[in-house]
């Protein structure tokens, strides 16, 4: 056990608790709560809200492999990862005022709050429900169990009980904070990795005797890790070009962003966001998949991936200093988690309940329903990632690529293009998860693409030629 | 322009009668636009430097300058172009009351 570098480790995540406690009592004195505690009040500034987008956006590298793929592929990798940048102005400006001008008319707190009032359409509403907690619930799995696996090798502790820890940790959280203090912590967490992959980087360069240096080493090793063709020279153009879609632009559309982005207070917070946002998502992005590549020539045959970030850190950086660094994943594992955990609830409590169920449940029911059905699911999800089901794994491996194929059209043209209806957006969601799922299992990269690339387009033809060709229809049955 | 009784295309589609929908659409299409340059900027000089032989590689501050000038460079031009963009063109506009249904 390595107390010097646990100490500030647990430091940190102390700290990041009692911001939730303090954010808690905003939820408790206000008589808002939905609004407070899934949304914060929309009471978000520019920092803390490019902050909470740069968590998220995070939690999307974290699928796509981050450092330890770019110290087996190379500066490929950082190149592909860079696609990222993209997400910092491109999230805000787009979904941008519209969008928050739009939910606040329709007093939307999810993004299914939005769609629901949009398409005014029970179906589309179910179907976007279903995929969200379908999706989503198997991306926390997934990722309880990474934070789990943190643990375990940090403190050297067995699987179980690191599982027990997390969990505990999360769910207290969680339970007492909701979105203001889960968007608060994001702001530390944000913070922590951009000035801590910084000083990683830097002592990672020295470690290796200078950039040239290591891109030499690098080179002799193998020509290819510093060409934009990835170790075996299987990065294409065409494969990296997806990630634009994937990791870039595609965001938009995954639920736990959309909530971010009619969570602020005013134009000026967005417009301080955009450019805090795309700063540190791209520092970020730079940093940490640098470090990943210049690690190789200094730990050379680290085999699993994960543990590139902690042993370089632990390598090259004082004991108490690879603490506080490391502290970084942790806490962006956490936030993930956090968020998701929110976003499911919600979307059973006010999608499906309040919608469906018992539309005029009383402001107490609500409260405890909502405490209580996100306390539930951590249950659930800590069951099972103690003994992940197959299942899971393979629905975690489709989550972001399938919420993006179902919902970017409904969302992006629902709010530019009037003349979309639910006939489409419903069409439109079919075709897009349907295509990406079969596409996947029987056709992976057509045509060089990343599988998400095509549902995407076919989906948005299913959008604009359905919703086309019901005009009429509408027009006839409503006068 | 509004539909009375048409439920589909209540509320969202009167985008003319509320003057902050212009200034969003223009917003977003300028997001559109800087994506655009961003992808242009980042796969001209990867692949167009990038794609030779690794032995003719020339080096900027130590990195090939292929990855020079698509991930470092190309980071801080976007990085100051968004400012750029924000700060002269986007507006601010309330989000509440104002502006609604007239």
């Amino acid at each position: 056990m390595n107390w010097e570098a646990l100490v500030p480790l647990i430091g940190i995540i102390l700290i990041i608790f009692g911001v939730g406690v303090w954010a808690g009592k905003y939820v408790k004195s206000s008589n808002t709560f939905l609004d407070d505690y899934f949304l914060g009040g929309r009471s978000l500034g520019g920092f803390v809200l490019a902050m909470t987008m740069t968590a998220t956006y995070g939690s999307a590298s974290s699928f796509i492999g981050g450092p330890g793929t770019a110290y087996t592929e190379g500066l490929g990798w950082v190149l592909l990862a860079m696609t990222q940048v993209s997400t910092g102005y491109f999230v805000l400006m787009v979904l941008g005022k519209k969008f928050a001008i739009v939910t606040r008319k329709y007093n939307a707190l999810t993004m299914v709050d939005f769609l629901k009032e949009r398409y005014r359409s029970k179906w589309v509403v179910l179907i976007s429900a279903f995929s969200i907690i379908v999706f989503l619930f198997s991306a926390m799995a997934a990722q309880w169990i990474g934070g789990a696996r943190l643990i375990e090798s940090l403190i050297g502790i067995p699987y179980t009980t690191a599982l027990f820890i997390f969990a505990v940790l999360v769910l207290i959280y969680v339970v007492i904070g909701g979105f203001r203090a889960v968007a608060l912590t994001d702001s530390i967490q944000g913070t922590i990795m951009f000035f801590g992959t910084l000083i990683l980087l830097i002592a990672t360069i020295i470690a290796g005797g200078g950039i040239s240096n290591i891109i030499s080493d690098l080179s002799a090793e193998n020509p290819n890790l510093i060409t934009p063709y990835g170790a075996e020279g299987t990065l294409t153009p065409a494969f990296v070009s997806s990630f634009w879609i994937l990791v870039g632009v595609g965001v938009v559309a995954l639920p736990q962003i959309t909530v971010r982005a009619m969570s602020y207070k005013d134009s000026r917070s967005m417009h301080r966001a955009i450019i805090i946002g795309t700063i540190v998502v791209g520092v970020i992005m730079l940093n940490m998949h640098l470090i990943g590549v210049f690690a190789r020539p200094i730990l050379p045959g680290i085999e699993v991936g994960d543990r590139v970030m902690p042993l370089i850190a632990l390598e090259v950086l004082p004991n108490w200093l690879a603490g506080i660094v490391l502290a970084a994943p942790m806490a962006a594992i956490m936030s993930t988690v956090d968020s998701l955990l929110l976003l499911v609830s919600s979307s059973i409590v006010k999608d499906v309940y309040l919608n469906y169920v018992e539309p005029k449940a009383s402001h107490d029911r609500v409260k405890r329903l909502s405490i209580g059905v996100t306390a539930v699911l951590g249950v659930i999800v800590f069951l099972l990632a103690l003994n992940p089901p197959d299942l899971i794994i393979w629905l975690n491996l489709f989550a972001f690529g399938g919420l993006q194929a179902a919902f970017i059209w409904p969302i992006v043209m629902g709010l530019y293009w009037s003349k979309g209806n639910k006939y489409g957006a419903i069409a439109s969601m079919v075709t897009g998860v349907g295509l990406y799922i079969l596409s996947d299992t029987f056709y992976p990269q057509p045509f060089g693409l990343h599988s998400v690339v095509l549902p995407v387009v076919v989906s948005f033809f299913a959008y604009v030629l359905v919703s086309l060709g019901t005009q009429d229809r509408h027009q006839v049955v409503k006068s | 322009m509004k539909y009375k009784g048409d439920y589909d295309v209540k509320e969202q589609n009167t985008p003319d009668s509320d003057p902050r929908y212009k200034v969003a659409n223009r917003e977003a299409l300028i997001g559109v636009g800087l994506v655009l340059f961003n992808f242009i900027w980042w796969f001209a000089f990867a692949y167009g430097l990038g794609g030779k032989d690794p032995a003719e590689y020339t080096y900027v501050f130590g990195l090939p300058a292929w990855f020079f000038y698509s991930c470092v460079l190309g980071f801080v031009v976007m990085a100051a172009l968004v400012t750029i963009a924000v700060k002269k063109w986007f507006v601010e506009v309330p989000f509440d009351e104002e502006g609604e249904e007239t």
